[in-house]
């Protein structure tokens, strides 16, 4: 991340509102060159609206949107309508013509912008071989999978050489490998031609595999902003932790549905961990420097963005005090965070 | 005359008569309505090019025309039709009121084909950055060509329908002759054998409607 350089995109306080209710309510980020944004919400969080804003298919009430320092809003219509051939965008219902075969759909935005018939398809050829779909070039869209019209959607994007791609909850239609496999492509197109991404999507799970930063979107407000890292290992607002729970390690129900406060065998106790700490073998140490032997009850470690990030639920016997007492310190302090959650 | 002799002496002219006032009236219909019917999906809220002072003096004009019942209508009108077409009776001059009722009737066919086509791809190519007509030249009237093409073949249906009833204020074509052998003089074989033609009429235009439709409907 190059974050000397001006951001290609910023955002300053934009407002939009939908009869007298904020739907977008001062909102501001920046993003930089190659980046991947993703911003992530509940439904209505107003995501939707906010990255719609961006290229102007939702006008904006207040606030200024700058794309590579030059003020949208001041711009005439024409010079306008060049930057939005700058911003490619992909959607969850993929938008094709059906009147069109996949070609011609790929082609569209190059035959808007007025280039020449052997350019058109030379050019269309070539982003449908990237997006690997270069045999269906005659096939008209109803004949595609959910997952190839994704693919002819991604081509479409890219005709008009975009410097950004926004994505509109774009692998929501489609099935977990069918996500994966344009996820893949996503990352691919993203290195070889040196894009930048802004995905919206409701899915933590999106944004694990993919983004590079993260912006939490409630209400039309940003809840919490930081590197995908940073929040996924320390979720600080209690909407970001709910929307990451669909990825985390949870207590089974069973063990849940015994645990107590005060006393019992075994004491439960949530371990996060990340870093350098993760790669060691934690608690084989454990058991060298307290003697005492912990059991991963759930969890595991996970690499987002080249960093290991670990969560367990770890069970450790109480019967001594002392002993548990001395093993959790341990714990505490070669940890992000220890807790004892009760004990069974 | 033996009902042989009518119907082979009549009928050929008949059949060519309701034939050429259906056409040119399909004609004026396409012509006329179907821009009509882009300028009312365009001007309607929402839409590229709202505007209500157009919108709603157009929309009042042609929901007017459609209101009049078509006998009614081309009494109605027949002042105009003198001027226009030179006399008030004949083919030419059931052309002009068949358009007249027909124009609005698939301006709103026309209309309705528009606003099916989906908002979403007209964002996508706004996104694109296409101008407005590019996006009705590229999206609205592409997308909406077999609707359309569907709500023709209605159309002409309905003025074949309508020409039939012309024949009793002083068209030709299969119609009068239905009214002057079938209703006026009660010959039921003359009037079967022309029920029959016009069954087989609507029916060729149905098939032939739907034949183009789905040479140009890629969306199933």
């Amino acid at each position: 991340m190059k974050h000397f350089d001006k951001p290609l995109l910023e955002l300053k306080n934009i407002q939009r509102l939908f009869s007298k209710t904020a739907v977008i309510d001062g909102v501001s980020f920046s993003v930089h060159r190659e980046e991947v944004l993703g911003i992530i919400g509940r439904s209505g969080a107003g995501k939707s609206t906010l990255i719609r804003c961006i290229n102007g298919l939702e006008c904006i009430d207040s606030g200024q949107i700058f794309f590579e320092t030059q003020n949208i809003a001041q711009l005439n219509d024409n010079d306008r309508r060049l930057i939005r051939r700058r911003i490619g965008m992909i959607f969850q219902n993929f938008n094709l013509l059906s009147s069109r075969r996949i070609i011609d759909n790929v082609a569209l935005p190059l035959k808007l912008s007025g280039a020449s018939k052997a350019n058109r398809r030379r050019r269309a050829l070539d982003l449908l071989d990237i997006v690997s779909l270069a045999d269906k070039a005659a096939h008209y869209p109803v004949q595609l999978s959910g997952g190839q019209k994704q693919r002819v959607c991604i081509a479409r994007a890219l005709a008009t050489n975009p410097s950004v791609l926004l994505s509109d909850e774009a692998t929501s239609a489609l099935d977990p490998e069918t996500t994966q496999s344009i996820l893949e492509l996503l990352t691919k197109i993203k290195s070889h031609m040196g894009l930048t991404i802004i995905l919206i999507t409701h899915e933590m799970e999106i944004i694990r595999s993919i983004a590079t930063r993260l912006i939490v979107l409630d209400q039309g407000r940003i809840l919490e902003e930081g590197s995908v890292r940073d929040v996924f290992a320390q979720p600080k607002n209690e909407t970001t932790k709910s929307l990451l729970q669909v990825i985390l390690p949870t207590l089974p129900s069973t063990i849940a549905a015994k645990l107590n406060f005060i006393d019992g065998q075994d004491a439960i106790i949530e371990f996060h961990i990340s870093g350098l700490e993760a790669h060691e073998p934690f608690l084989n140490k454990l058991e060298a420097e307290t003697g005492m032997v912990a059991r991963i009850i759930q969890g595991g470690i996970e690499y987002i963005q080249n960093e290991a990030i670990g969560r367990f639920f770890l069970a450790i016997k109480a019967t001594d005090k002392q002993k548990l007492e001395k093993a959790y310190a341990w714990l505490a302090q070669h940890s992000d965070k220890s807790e004892i959650v009760g004990y069974v | 005359m033996s009902n042989l002799e009518i119907l082979f002496s009549l009928v050929p002219r008949a059949v060519l008569d309701t034939c050429w006032m259906s056409a040119a009236s399909s004609f004026f219909a396409l012509f006329f309505g179907l821009p009509i019917g882009l300028l009312l999906y365009t001007t309607s809220s929402g839409n590229l090019f709202e505007n209500a002072w157009i919108n709603r003096p157009v929309s009042a004009i042609v929901d007017s025309i459609r209101a009049i019942p078509f006998i009614i209508l081309a009494a109605s009108i027949m002042p105009i039709t003198r001027i226009v077409v030179g006399k008030a009776v004949g083919n030419e001059a059931m052309i002009f009121i068949l358009s007249i009722s027909a124009i609005p009737f698939y301006a709103r066919m026309a209309e309705l084909s528009f606003r099916n086509v989906e908002k979403d791809l007209i964002d996508t190519v706004y996104s694109m950055g296409a101008t407005r007509f590019q996006t009705i030249l590229e999206v609205a009237l592409p997308e909406a060509l077999p609707s359309l093409i569907t709500g023709f073949t209605v159309a002409i249906i309905a003025i074949v329908a309508a020409s039939a009833t012309a024949g009793f204020i002083g068209a030709g074509g299969l119609g009068q002759l239905a009214i002057s052998y079938g209703y006026q003089r009660y010959n039921p074989t003359v009037m079967t054998s022309i029920i029959f033609i016009l069954i087989v009429l609507n029916v060729l235009i149905q098939w032939l409607g739907d034949r183009i439709t789905r040479k140009f409907n890629h969306s199933r």
